[in-house]
């Protein structure tokens, strides 16, 4: 049992067991949207409109947030979308 | 999985930029000129990998410097081979470079969760319920959340199945990453996030039969 565990809100550790209840993408659909939801991110260019069901799944899986953390840090460092 | 969203997204007419396009032209010669794209290509995965490492730094904390450095090199072997198999998939949505970072990325995150886990007994099953009155209690919480929690420990032990409940445990309640228990279980992410998904769909229907409103908060950082 992780420590953490023990320190959540109840909101919290009830969004994380039961996840968002809106459609969400696969975790196969997210990684072959990520490059393309991070640049609009990144832009500011409607991400969540152009691709709906990704912050759902985002929200909902860990790893995949990660992921989409960590893309959005590197090319934002590199100097954003051209 | 059941995750009607699929034909939404919009079909993207796509002019690829110039620089996307020379790495694809260039990718796709012959000889020295795709030798030398190919090795420009893994400097770019490597540099991605080593952002990833780097930035998960005392996360990491099983690993020695040397073994960051190897890690990011067979991070970037790996996304090397990726890109060049799925070249053709690239549709120019995004630059090429943001395209070939993300498979990097991934091969070191999935890496270094893994690793972390590497030797330690993954959390299935275990006290995992005390966090529900733990955390119930410690917030000073009323009677109906006591009785949410209650609930909800319920159902996750009577409506789910051996493998849905394995899964949600382990990874919602126990903090195990999923590709680590996907390695674990002889799986891979995406179908494990599927059993998951099934799970809490399946929780939320029982609580809701049960007359709890479920909505869940957003965290504004995803």
């Amino acid at each position: 049992m992780s420590q953490e565990a023990h320190r959540r809100e109840p909101e919290e550790l009830l969004a994380r067991v039961l996840g968002p209840t809106e459609p969400e993408l696969s975790c196969e659909q997210c990684f072959a949207e990520l490059d393309r939801y991070v640049e609009l991110t990144l832009a500011g260019g409607g991400a969540d409109t152009r691709l709906p069901g990704m912050r759902a799944h985002l929200d909902g899986c860990p790893a995949c947030a990660e992921d989409f953390r960590s893309l959005r840090d590197l090319v934002a460092a590199e100097g954003g979308p051209s | 999985m059941t995750m009607p969203v699929e034909s939404q997204a919009e079909p993207i007419p796509t002019p690829v930029d110039a620089a996307s396009q020379l790495w694809l032209r260039r990718l796709s010669a012959e000889g020295a000129e795709r030798e030398a794209a190919v090795a420009k290509l893994h400097a770019l995965l490597l540099r991605a990998a080593r952002f990833e490492i780097g930035r998960r730094g005392g996360r990491s904390t099983h690993l020695r410097a040397e073994d960051h450095e190897d890690l990011a090199q067979q991070s970037a072997d790996d996304a090397l081979l990726a890109v060049l198999a799925k070249l053709d998939d690239f549709r120019g949505e995004s630059r090429f470079t943001t395209w070939a970072y993300k498979f990097a990325l991934l091969e070191a995150g999935v890496k270094a969760r893994r690793g972390a886990w590497q030797g330690r007994e993954i959390p299935l099953e275990a006290e995992a319920w005390n966090a529900f009155a733990d955390t119930a209690v410690s917030a000073g919480r009323g009677a109906e959340d006591a009785e949410l929690f209650g609930a909800l420990r319920e159902e996750i032990e009577s409506a789910l199945s051996e493998r849905q409940r394995e899964v949600l445990v382990a990874v919602t309640l126990n903090d195990v990453p999923i590709d680590a228990l996907a390695e674990r279980l002889g799986s891979s992410r995406g179908a494990l996030y599927k059993v998951l998904h099934d799970a809490r769909r399946k929780l939320r229907a029982a609580l809701a039969e049960r007359g709890f409103s479920i909505a869940t908060q957003r965290e504004e950082e995803p």
